[in-house]
């Protein structure tokens, strides 16, 4: 207590000094003025309202950029609509693993439990000959239940999520593997008996751009959760608990229950974008998206959602991940060797938490 | 009296330990246990095991190309007293001063699959030509095109990943050298310039990659009529991109290496040309027989007359046989066929 009160004294001798220097040319170390801020610091005060502006700037940058580098190749309706096609299951991971950083959270095993998703839905359909869309449910299902899981994980055991998700990653896809033996349910015997799974990978095409359903689905998906997280007290409450946990708990907040639901509501987009991924592979292949946990995980950091929680919007994820698919499919086409691609997902990825870092600092 | 019933009773357990020391330990590596291939390897290996007494351990590297678990792996095999390793290595190179270790402990070193780099460095190797895999493959195609379509041809190259492991490199090198192109540097594949190739693009042996990397190649160049695939699940997934663009009208071949069932399967439906059977489960049991011999006799496996290594063969499977390319038929394939 006496150390403060040193503290305060020493604040109060240096007082008249501050006084003295108002006459000065010298005021900005104190100064609330806006008036004399730099361009690059209104720069940063805009980007700090409007956070989700940046990966809108640097999807639009690059694909004009792309364009002049790859050319009519890269830059048709066919190849830019082609790209939202190849980004779809990434995208829909990613609305999920948005929800998950969003509560400081993160969550490693998202692509474990979709393809773990599709199997049931793949070999109860398939294999064993139950109707397809009971056996979509189950898919769905499981893919709430493998969420709940982890969300029960987090909660009871109090690990961090990413502990536990790094554990149940390798359970998922151990089942994975055990299920199937590593072979994959095959498109043509899907078509013949089961059709619907290969449902959101039909295309339709409008005036030159492809889109596939599931493209449309994802959109829908993204426009979903943006509704439940800006529009519902649920929303609200998944950035507070991201924010400040202890906060939440003492404003009335059950943030255990919360937390479950959050890692449930999680596993449900996942189940979708099990289904939503049959369409795109055509077989069910328990060895594909063995980099999606990652993947979507870019995408969110991407699209500017902190990891430290409570800052970040859904849409952003959405824009994360098209950056990702418009750098990979622009490299390709402008000839670069396949790991320049994985050099620059590196650099961008960096560059982008950097970006998120210095409007973070407005206040400063 | 108790000095004797003493005896006797160390007798009976000295008996016991022997006994249950004589079952054979040995211990098979391999790179991954996801690929399907070695799935049916280790498969092979646990059924000869089992009907030759043979205790055997498995491992597997988390990718191909897992050098660090596989130390690990042949480092807990030499403590545990095995007599024999089985592996397949991902680093061909860098395994082998550790193999070496295994043999001044007495163990047998077998090689699966990927000969070591030195071959020799290995006791034995029971292996898959990939080289004459890849070639196969290639010259099936250019047989099939015909001196012009080969002067013509636009080709895609669907590889495994960026690393480069052996496998993907000698398949893919094969595959050119089969079809006529200069490989140039014979080590790496994607420092050829020849014009004909359209692109490398990397599938991790998946069907999405597959799918991803064939609708990269075609936006480069939607003529492309020649696909190599480094294994049939690319290949499944190169189809599905090329139905997409409505060119699964047989305009396109494509060529692939494995010849598991589903993958001869898929030659038999139309979606690949031809595709180089290979054949995992011998090389496991004449792997797991070869330590068997080691354990009772110290005598080693023979090696193929003119060759480093017992070579278990390649055949290629098509029903579209092209004159001057040995091929089986499909159902000599589906026979033959793993998975």
């Amino acid at each position: 207590m006496n150390e403060i009160s040193e503290d305060i004294k020493k604040d109060l001798k240096d007082q008249p000094k501050f006084q003295d220097d108002i006459g000065s040319k010298n005021q900005d170390h104190h100064s609330f003025e806006l008036g004399e801020q730099s361009f690059l610091k209104k720069i940063q005060h805009f980007l700090h309202g409007n956070p989700t502006i940046v990966p809108v700037i640097i999807l639009i940058l690059s694909v004009i950029g792309f364009g002049f580098l790859a050319g009519g190749k890269f830059f048709s309706a066919f190849n830019l609509s082609l790209i939202v096609q190849q980004v779809t299951i990434v995208g829909i991971l990613a609305a999920a693993q948005t929800l998950i950083i969003l509560t400081a959270g993160i969550d490693l095993s998202v692509a474990a439990m979709m393809v773990l998703a599709s199997v049931f839905m793949g070999k109860l359909s398939v294999e064993m000959g139950m109707p397809t869309l009971p056996a979509i449910i189950v898919g769905m299902v499981a893919g709430v239940l493998t969420g709940a899981f982890n969300g029960l994980l987090v909660t009871r055991l109090r690990l961090p999520p990413f502990i536990v998700t790094l554990g149940t990653w390798n359970i998922f896809f151990a089942l994975v593997i055990f299920f199937t033996g590593s072979q994959s349910i095959r498109s043509s015997d899907i078509e013949i008996q089961a059709p619907l799974l290969h449902f959101w990978g039909e295309r339709i095409n409008l005036g030159g751009f492809v889109f596939t359903y599931g493209a449309f689905l994802m959109i829908g998906i993204f426009v979903f959760l943006w509704f439940l997280l800006n529009k519902t007290a649920w929303g609200r409450h998944v950035y507070a608990i991201g924010d400040d946990k202890e906060a939440a708990e003492l404003s009335g907040i059950r943030t255990d229950r919360m937390l479950v639901s959050i890692y449930a509501v999680a596993g449900l987009v996942i189940g979708i974008g099990a289904w939503v991924s049959i369409g795109r592979v055509g077989s069910v292949s328990p060895t594909s998206f063995y980099e999606g946990n990652l993947d979507s995980i870019t995408a969110v950091v991407i699209g500017g959602t902190s990891l430290f929680g409570g800052r970040g919007t859904i849409i952003g994820s959405l824009f994360g991940a098209l950056i990702v698919g418009v750098f990979s499919s622009g490299l390709s086409i402008a000839g670069l060797d396949v790991l320049w691609q994985r050099f620059a997902l590196g650099c961008l990825i960096i560059i982008a938490v950097g970006i998120d870092q210095w409007i973070r600092k407005v206040s400063n | 009296m108790n000095k004797f019933r003493l005896f006797i009773a160390s007798l009976i357990s000295v008996s016991f330990f022997s006994v249950a020391a004589v079952a054979t330990e040995a211990c098979l590596i391999t790179k991954t246990d996801i690929n399907p291939f070695f799935v049916k390897m280790k498969e092979g290996a646990e059924a000869r095991a089992n009907e030759l007494g043979i205790k055997l351990s498995f491992f597997a590297g988390k990718v191909d190309g897992d050098h660090e678990t596989q130390v690990r792996a042949v480092e807990t095999c030499i403590a545990s007293g095995a007599k024999g390793i089985l592996i397949a290595a991902s680093d061909t190179k860098a395994i082998v001063p550790v193999l070496k270790n295994a043999q001044d402990n007495g163990l047998l070193v077998i090689a699966l699959d990927t000969p070591l780099e030195p071959i020799t460095a290995a006791d034995s190797t029971f292996a898959t030509d990939n080289f004459k895999a890849g070639e196969l493959g290639g010259a099936w195609v250019a047989a099939k095109l015909g001196p012009d379509g080969v002067a013509n041809a636009k080709i895609a190259m669907l590889d495994l990943n960026e690393s480069q492991p052996s496998v993907g490199v000698l398949r893919d090198q094969g595959f050119l050298t089969g079809f006529g192109i200069d490989v140039k540097d014979v080590s790496r594949w994607g420092d050829e310039d020849d014009p004909r190739i359209i692109c490398n693009e990397v599938t991790n042996g998946n069907e999405e990659g597959g799918r991803t990397a064939m609708e990269r190649c075609l936006q480069k160049d939607r003529d492309i009529n020649v696909v190599y695939t480094i294994n049939e699940p690319a290949a499944v997934g190169a189809y599905e991109a090329l139905k997409a663009m409505g060119k699964d009208d047989g305009s396109v071949l494509i060529a692939s290496v494995d010849g598991g069932c589903p993958g001869v399967t898929d030659v038999k439906r139309g979606i690949i040309g031809a595709t180089s059977q290979q054949y995992p489960l011998l090389m496991a049991s004449l792997g797991v027989e070869a330590i068997k011999a080691w354990a009772e006799d110290g005598s080693k496996p023979e090696n193929t007359p003119g060759l480093e290594f017992f070579n278990t063969g390649v055949n290629l499977v098509t029903d579209d046989a092209a004159s001057g390319v040995e091929s089986i038929s499909v159902q000599e394939g589906m026979d033959r066929c793993w998975g």
